[in-house]
């Protein structure tokens, strides 16, 4: 078994700011938007070292995704930055018709995305966000899982022509990815070879998915865990190639499990290797305020239920 | 070109009516009545290149936000150049370039983004103008909205970062023609003086009376593009006749979205006689 250490806990949304930063400085083309959340979004450093190529626009969301697709016109590589419930459905419309209908290269930076924002409660923690972006042909959904990789995400998308979003958020989690890593973009990243369970995780809770392979472990049990930073496209040939070896799998996202990353690995299942699959994801519920921590552990969004879910997997595969 | 303005546009008229008429659907009314401004923009006010390159650089940009007076739209892009007259046959059918509402998506030369749900293309093209400035090119930014457009919020929030941000190289049309799909824009929601909203918003605003007589358009958008370049956004105000060119068309909401019957399509082409061909 793989032994993955961090010696510092970090925001994946100032993985965002540090790509962005460096994006500035090596390519020309690109350029940020934000609607008010400079701060937030840790936007500052492009902006400082880019002032020409920022474009404050206030809080308003939709102008925001309509000047992005038109900054397209013209070969700019906009980067718009504000939470995710404002990035996604209080401005679905904008994205569908100006941006994903029209196939625009635009990238849809959110943070503060699921429980994790906290204490402002339900009306700014959106558990809908990938199930939103993932219906729209043509996005592709990100959602990286640490500082590093969310770095990597950032400068990776630059390349890739056509809308992205991508996803993080507010709180720190550890550091256990490589510095400098290569992000590629719908390829899924074995974190641990096992032979009982499958865990897919994205965001939040790969973290959380590697802490409960430790746990289980200890307990006999040898679990397969696959980081999925790409939820769409799907890596379904790494999903299918892990089920086939486990049998059964659970899935862990920081979402609702209508929409989220579990249902998209239950369409990979029943499609080609129907598997008994647990779900660790909210259930069709708001969020609420609260501290990050009490959050995930009230929803139920941590190793512990992972642990309890993996076990009860087992159980089902071998009835 | 060689043949007159006059001519030009009685042929879109005859495209628009036949469009609609083949597939029983679609909106001829405020397509007839931006006739006259389509024609004068692509024919004489815009600075275009040959071919279509989705950058447009070096060369002026057109968006249409009201994207439901595509065959206006559809028929002065075929006539000027950009796809062949023979598409126009298409309109609306299975497997066609030319959608029901303007896309990028099947690859149409001349269309820039998507339009029809309403409200988003100044957004768009304040993008676009803003690209023209990083690219340092000089080159000016037009589109058309309808007057019942303005009730989508999302325009105020673009009018006003236009002002606060400005963007001078751009040149927003409304096309008032006063009628909306439920009726008179007065009745379904009053919006009070267009005009005054925007100066109060900081635009230069410039006023055609006659928005269907080519003569006091040219004169119009010469006028507004001698404002370009001052620190402000302009807006032009057309006052069009919803219809117009079709004598049972005018005057009324009726023709929104409403084709005409074989009967009718004879009577309103008869009034519209054949210029450049028909497709």
């Amino acid at each position: 078994m793989k032994t993955y250490n961090y010696t510092e806990k970090k925001d994946t949304r100032s993985g965002f700011g540090a790509g962005l930063a460096e994006l500035g400085r090596k390519n020309p083309n690109v350029v940020a938007l934000c609607a008010d959340l400079v701060g937030s979004l840790k936007m500052n450093q492009f902006i400082d070292e880019n002032p020409e190529r920022f474009f404050q626009v206030g809080i308003a969301e939709a102008n925001m995704m309509g000047i992005a697709a038109g900054l397209t016109i013209g070969g700019k590589i906009p980067f718009t930055g504000t939470f995710a419930n404002f990035s996604t459905g209080r401005v679905y419309d904008q994205i569908r018709q100006s941006i994903a209908y029209s196939n625009k290269n635009v990238k849809i930076c959110a943070s503060h995305a699921g429980l994790t924002l906290g204490e402002d409660g339900a009306t700014h923690q959106i558990l809908e966000d990938i199930g939103l972006m993932k219906m729209l042909p043509g996005m592709v959904v990100i959602n990286p899982c640490d500082y590093n990789q969310t770095k990597a995400a950032t400068i990776a998308i630059a390349d890739y022509k056509g809308p992205v979003y991508l996803r993080f958020g507010r709180p720190s989690v550890p550091v256990f990815t490589p510095k400098n890593q290569t992000f590629e973009i719908g390829k899924a990243i074995q974190l641990q070879e096992g032979t009982d369970v499958t865990i897919i995780a994205t965001g939040h809770l790969v973290w959380e998915a590697l802490e409960a392979a430790k746990a289980l472990n200890e307990k006999g049990i040898s679990a397969d865990v696959l980081n999925i930073h790409t939820i769409k496209p799907l890596d379904d040939n790494a999903i299918l190639k892990s089920i086939n070896k486990t049998g059964c799998v659970v899935t862990a996202e920081e979402h609702n499990y209508l929409g989220g990353l579990g249902e998209s690995v239950a369409r990979v299942l029943v499609k080609n290797n129907p598997a008994p699959q647990e779900f660790i994801a909210t259930n069709d519920t708001f969020g609420e305020s609260g501290k990050p921590q009490q959050l995930m552990e009230k929803y139920g969004l941590n190793y512990k239920s992972i642990v309890e879910s993996s076990i009860k997997v087992i159980e089902r595969k071998n009835n | 070109m060689n043949f007159t303005l006059d001519e030009f546009t009685s042929q879109v008229r005859r495209d628009i009516l036949r469009m609609v008429h083949k597939v029983n659907s679609g909106h001829p009314g405020g397509s007839l009545g931006c006739t006259e401004f389509l024609v004068a923009l692509y024919s004489t006010i815009m600075n275009r290149k040959d071919g279509f390159e989705m950058d447009g650089i070096g060369e002026d940009l057109f968006f249409l936000s009201n994207g439901h007076i595509s065959p206006v739209f559809y028929s002065v892009l075929s006539r000027i150049g950009y796809f062949d007259v023979k598409e126009l046959n298409t309109f609306r059918l299975l497997d066609s370039r030319l959608q029901g509402h303007p896309t990028t998506h099947e690859g149409l030369p001349g269309v820039r983004i998507a339009s029809g749900s309403l409200g988003q293309g100044l957004s768009v093209a304040l993008g676009a103008a803003e690209g023209k400035k990083l690219n340092n090119d000089p080159n000016l930014i037009y589109t058309l909205h309808g007057d019942g457009e303005l009730q989508e919020g999302q325009n105020w929030e673009a009018i006003m970062y236009a002002s606060a941000k400005k963007i001078d190289n751009i040149i927003a049309t409304i096309d008032l023609n006063g009628k909306q799909i439920d009726g008179a824009t007065d009745d379904v929601l009053p919006m009070g003086s267009i005009k005054q909203k925007f100066e109060a918003f900081d635009w230069l605003v410039v006023e055609i009376e006659k928005g269907n007589d080519l003569k006091e358009i040219l004169e119009g958008m010469e006028k507004a593009k001698a404002l370009s370049g001052k620190g402000k956004p302009i807006c032009v105000l057309l006052k069009t006749m919803m219809g117009n060119g079709v004598d049972f068309m005018m005057h009324t909401h009726a023709w929104h979205g409403k084709a005409p019957n074989d009967e009718q399509l004879a009577s309103a082409l008869a009034q519209n006689k054949e210029t450049l061909g028909d497709y």
